[in-house]
Protein backbone atom coordinates (compact mmCIF):
# COMPACT_ATOMS: atom_id res chain seq x y z
CA UNK A 1 0.00 0.00 0.00
CA UNK A 2 2.17 2.85 -1.19
CA UNK A 3 -0.47 5.19 -2.44
CA UNK A 4 -0.68 8.63 -0.92
CA UNK A 5 -2.64 8.77 2.34
CA UNK A 6 -5.95 10.64 2.26
CA UNK A 7 -5.29 11.99 5.71
CA UNK A 8 -2.57 11.82 8.33
CA UNK A 9 -1.98 12.85 11.92
CA UNK A 10 0.99 12.29 14.20
CA UNK A 11 1.55 12.66 17.91
CA UNK A 12 4.65 12.31 20.02
CA UNK A 13 4.37 11.69 23.74
CA UNK A 14 6.45 10.47 26.66
CA UNK A 15 6.40 6.82 27.73
CA UNK A 16 4.28 7.45 30.81
CA UNK A 17 1.58 4.91 31.48
CA UNK A 18 -0.94 7.73 31.89
CA UNK A 19 -0.56 8.29 28.12
CA UNK A 20 -1.95 4.83 27.27
CA UNK A 21 -5.52 6.10 27.52
CA UNK A 22 -4.63 9.28 25.66
CA UNK A 23 -3.07 7.37 22.75
CA UNK A 24 -5.95 4.96 22.21
CA UNK A 25 -8.53 7.74 22.48
CA UNK A 26 -6.59 9.88 19.97
CA UNK A 27 -6.45 6.96 17.52
CA UNK A 28 -10.18 6.33 17.95
CA UNK A 29 -10.99 10.01 17.36
CA UNK A 30 -8.91 10.07 14.17
CA UNK A 31 -10.50 6.86 12.85
CA UNK A 32 -13.99 8.21 13.62
CA UNK A 33 -13.95 10.15 10.31
CA UNK A 34 -14.35 6.79 8.51
CA UNK A 35 -17.66 6.24 10.30
CA UNK A 36 -16.57 2.96 11.91
CA UNK A 37 -18.80 0.67 13.92
CA UNK A 38 -18.41 0.59 17.69
CA UNK A 39 -16.69 -2.80 17.41
CA UNK A 40 -14.18 -1.39 14.91
CA UNK A 41 -13.43 1.58 17.16
CA UNK A 42 -12.92 -0.78 20.11
CA UNK A 43 -10.60 -2.99 18.01
CA UNK A 44 -8.46 0.03 17.14
CA UNK A 45 -8.38 1.27 20.75
CA UNK A 46 -7.38 -2.17 22.01
CA UNK A 47 -4.60 -2.67 19.44
CA UNK A 48 -3.15 0.82 20.06
CA UNK A 49 -3.26 0.23 23.80
CA UNK A 50 -1.22 -2.96 23.37
CA UNK A 51 1.38 -1.39 21.08
CA UNK A 52 1.84 1.70 23.26
CA UNK A 53 2.01 -0.35 26.46
CA UNK A 54 4.75 -2.47 24.88
CA UNK A 55 6.80 0.70 24.31
CA UNK A 56 6.26 1.87 27.87
CA UNK A 57 7.09 -1.46 29.49
CA UNK A 58 9.72 -2.92 27.16
CA UNK A 59 11.26 -0.21 24.97
CA UNK A 60 12.07 2.15 27.83
CA UNK A 61 12.34 -0.08 30.91
CA UNK A 62 14.44 2.28 33.03
CA UNK A 63 13.81 5.74 31.64
CA UNK A 64 11.25 7.89 29.89
CA UNK A 65 11.47 8.00 26.13
CA UNK A 66 9.46 9.30 23.22
CA UNK A 67 6.73 7.37 21.44
CA UNK A 68 5.44 8.33 17.99
CA UNK A 69 1.84 7.53 17.08
CA UNK A 70 1.20 8.17 13.39
CA UNK A 71 -2.28 7.67 12.02
CA UNK A 72 -3.09 7.47 8.32
CA UNK A 73 -6.15 6.88 6.23
CA UNK A 74 -5.84 5.26 2.82
CA UNK A 75 -8.71 5.31 0.37
CA UNK A 76 -12.15 5.46 1.95
CA UNK A 77 -11.91 2.61 4.40
CA UNK A 78 -8.39 1.74 5.55
CA UNK A 79 -6.62 3.00 8.62
CA UNK A 80 -2.88 2.50 9.18
CA UNK A 81 -1.39 3.01 12.63
CA UNK A 82 2.33 3.29 13.30
CA UNK A 83 3.62 3.08 16.88
CA UNK A 84 7.33 3.74 16.98
CA UNK A 85 9.89 4.06 19.75
CA UNK A 86 13.64 4.63 19.93
CA UNK A 87 14.14 2.20 22.80
CA UNK A 88 16.03 -1.01 23.42
CA UNK A 89 14.59 -2.95 20.48
CA UNK A 90 13.54 -6.59 20.28
CA UNK A 91 16.32 -9.16 19.70
CA UNK A 92 13.94 -11.82 18.31
CA UNK A 93 10.69 -10.45 16.89
CA UNK A 94 9.22 -13.87 16.02
CA UNK A 95 9.72 -15.03 19.60
CA UNK A 96 8.28 -11.82 21.02
CA UNK A 97 5.13 -12.32 18.96
CA UNK A 98 4.46 -15.80 20.27
CA UNK A 99 1.39 -16.02 22.53
CA UNK A 100 2.22 -15.95 26.26
CA UNK A 101 5.84 -14.93 25.67
CA UNK A 102 6.73 -11.99 27.90
CA UNK A 103 9.78 -10.48 29.49
CA UNK A 104 7.54 -8.09 31.43
CA UNK A 105 6.40 -8.27 35.02
CA UNK A 106 3.25 -9.91 36.32
CA UNK A 107 1.03 -7.12 35.01
CA UNK A 108 1.78 -8.37 31.50
CA UNK A 109 0.20 -11.47 30.07
CA UNK A 110 2.32 -12.02 26.97
CA UNK A 111 -0.80 -11.61 24.82
CA UNK A 112 -0.18 -8.10 23.46
CA UNK A 113 0.89 -9.06 19.92
CA UNK A 114 -1.74 -11.80 19.77
CA UNK A 115 -4.42 -9.23 20.57
CA UNK A 116 -3.02 -6.80 17.98
CA UNK A 117 -3.05 -9.53 15.35
CA UNK A 118 -6.55 -10.70 16.14
CA UNK A 119 -8.04 -7.18 16.26
CA UNK A 120 -6.29 -5.70 13.20
CA UNK A 121 -5.99 -7.09 9.66
CA UNK A 122 -2.23 -6.82 9.44
CA UNK A 123 0.57 -6.24 11.96
CA UNK A 124 4.15 -5.67 10.86
CA UNK A 125 6.99 -5.35 13.36
CA UNK A 126 10.42 -3.99 12.54
CA UNK A 127 13.00 -3.80 15.29
CA UNK A 128 16.71 -3.31 15.76
CA UNK A 129 18.38 -3.88 19.14
CA UNK A 130 19.54 -0.55 20.57
CA UNK A 131 17.64 1.45 17.94
CA UNK A 132 13.98 0.86 18.57
CA UNK A 133 10.84 -0.81 17.31
CA UNK A 134 8.17 0.17 14.79
CA UNK A 135 4.80 -1.57 14.79
CA UNK A 136 2.59 -0.88 11.77
CA UNK A 137 -1.00 -2.07 11.95
CA UNK A 138 -3.67 -1.76 9.30
CA UNK A 139 -7.38 -2.35 9.41
CA UNK A 140 -9.90 -2.14 6.62
CA UNK A 141 -13.25 -1.05 7.91
CA UNK A 142 -16.49 -2.52 6.65
CA UNK A 143 -18.22 -0.27 4.14
CA UNK A 144 -21.66 0.48 5.38
CA UNK A 145 -24.54 1.16 3.05
CA UNK A 146 -25.12 4.89 3.12
CA UNK A 147 -21.92 5.44 5.11
CA UNK A 148 -20.11 8.73 4.54
CA UNK A 149 -16.66 9.10 3.03
CA UNK B 1 -11.96 3.14 43.50
CA UNK B 2 -11.27 0.62 40.72
CA UNK B 3 -12.56 -2.28 42.84
CA UNK B 4 -15.70 -2.37 45.01
CA UNK B 5 -16.07 -5.37 47.27
CA UNK B 6 -19.36 -6.75 48.55
CA UNK B 7 -20.48 -10.04 50.00
CA UNK B 8 -20.50 -12.00 53.19
CA UNK B 9 -18.15 -14.58 54.60
CA UNK B 10 -16.23 -16.37 51.92
CA UNK B 11 -18.65 -15.63 49.11
CA UNK B 12 -17.37 -12.33 47.77
CA UNK B 13 -18.05 -10.13 44.76
CA UNK B 14 -15.43 -7.72 43.48
CA UNK B 15 -16.79 -5.19 40.99
CA UNK B 16 -14.13 -3.72 38.72
CA UNK B 17 -14.72 -0.33 37.16
CA UNK B 18 -13.12 2.04 34.71
CA UNK B 19 -10.30 1.20 32.34
CA UNK B 20 -8.43 -2.04 33.00
CA UNK B 21 -5.16 -1.25 31.24
CA UNK B 22 -1.48 -1.39 32.21
CA UNK B 23 -1.77 2.03 33.89
CA UNK B 24 -4.50 0.82 36.28
CA UNK B 25 -3.67 -2.90 36.53
CA UNK B 26 -1.30 -2.66 39.51
CA UNK B 27 -3.90 -0.92 41.72
CA UNK B 28 -6.57 -3.46 40.76
CA UNK B 29 -4.23 -6.40 41.42
CA UNK B 30 -3.28 -4.94 44.81
CA UNK B 31 -6.96 -4.61 45.77
CA UNK B 32 -7.72 -8.18 44.70
CA UNK B 33 -4.62 -9.47 46.52
CA UNK B 34 -5.75 -7.71 49.69
CA UNK B 35 -9.17 -9.29 49.26
CA UNK B 36 -7.63 -12.75 48.87
CA UNK B 37 -5.45 -12.21 51.95
CA UNK B 38 -8.21 -10.93 54.23
CA UNK B 39 -11.47 -12.55 53.09
CA UNK B 40 -9.98 -15.87 51.91
CA UNK B 41 -12.85 -16.16 49.42
CA UNK B 42 -14.08 -19.63 48.61
CA UNK B 43 -16.22 -18.27 45.82
CA UNK B 44 -15.02 -15.08 44.15
CA UNK B 45 -17.25 -13.31 41.65
CA UNK B 46 -15.64 -10.70 39.44
CA UNK B 47 -18.26 -8.29 38.14
CA UNK B 48 -17.02 -6.46 35.03
CA UNK B 49 -20.20 -4.47 34.30
CA UNK B 50 -18.44 -1.19 35.17
CA UNK B 51 -15.39 -1.83 32.96
CA UNK B 52 -15.28 0.73 30.13
CA UNK B 53 -12.14 -0.66 28.48
CA UNK B 54 -9.88 -3.67 28.87
CA UNK B 55 -6.66 -4.71 27.15
CA UNK B 56 -4.34 -7.65 27.77
CA UNK B 57 -3.54 -6.23 31.22
CA UNK B 58 -7.04 -7.45 32.13
CA UNK B 59 -5.99 -10.98 31.18
CA UNK B 60 -3.12 -10.70 33.68
CA UNK B 61 -5.50 -9.34 36.35
CA UNK B 62 -7.97 -12.19 35.91
CA UNK B 63 -5.26 -14.85 35.74
CA UNK B 64 -3.76 -13.58 38.99
CA UNK B 65 -7.15 -13.61 40.72
CA UNK B 66 -7.70 -17.13 39.41
CA UNK B 67 -4.32 -18.35 40.71
CA UNK B 68 -4.89 -16.78 44.12
CA UNK B 69 -8.32 -18.44 44.30
CA UNK B 70 -6.80 -21.78 43.39
CA UNK B 71 -4.29 -21.43 46.22
CA UNK B 72 -7.28 -21.01 48.54
CA UNK B 73 -9.08 -23.95 46.96
CA UNK B 74 -11.71 -21.53 45.74
CA UNK B 75 -13.44 -20.79 42.45
CA UNK B 76 -13.68 -17.69 40.27
CA UNK B 77 -16.76 -16.67 38.33
CA UNK B 78 -16.74 -13.70 35.96
CA UNK B 79 -20.04 -11.95 35.32
CA UNK B 80 -21.45 -9.06 33.26
CA UNK B 81 -18.55 -8.95 30.81
CA UNK B 82 -18.85 -6.06 28.31
CA UNK B 83 -18.43 -6.98 24.61
CA UNK B 84 -15.04 -5.29 24.22
CA UNK B 85 -13.56 -7.01 27.28
CA UNK B 86 -15.04 -10.33 26.21
CA UNK B 87 -13.25 -10.17 22.85
CA UNK B 88 -9.93 -9.61 24.64
CA UNK B 89 -10.49 -12.38 27.19
CA UNK B 90 -11.65 -14.81 24.52
CA UNK B 91 -8.54 -14.10 22.42
CA UNK B 92 -6.55 -15.44 25.37
CA UNK B 93 -8.82 -18.47 25.79
CA UNK B 94 -9.74 -17.58 29.37
CA UNK B 95 -13.18 -19.10 28.94
CA UNK B 96 -11.44 -22.50 29.08
CA UNK B 97 -10.04 -21.67 32.53
CA UNK B 98 -12.80 -19.92 34.43
CA UNK B 99 -16.56 -19.61 34.39
CA UNK B 100 -18.12 -16.70 32.49
CA UNK B 101 -21.77 -15.85 32.93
Amino acid sequence: MRQRPENEAALTFLSRSSNEGFARTAAACFAAQLDPTLDEINDIKTAVSEAVTNCIVHAYPDALGKILLRLRIYGRDTVEILVKDSGVGIPDVDKAMEPLFTTGNEERSGMGFTIMESFMDRVKVRSAPGKGTAVTMTKRLARRIGGGA
Amino acid sequence: MPVTITGAGRDVTAALSGEVDHHHARAIMDELDRLADTALPRRLTLDLSGVSFMDSSGIAVLLRAYRRAQELDGAVRVVHVPDQAWRVLRAAGLERLMTFE
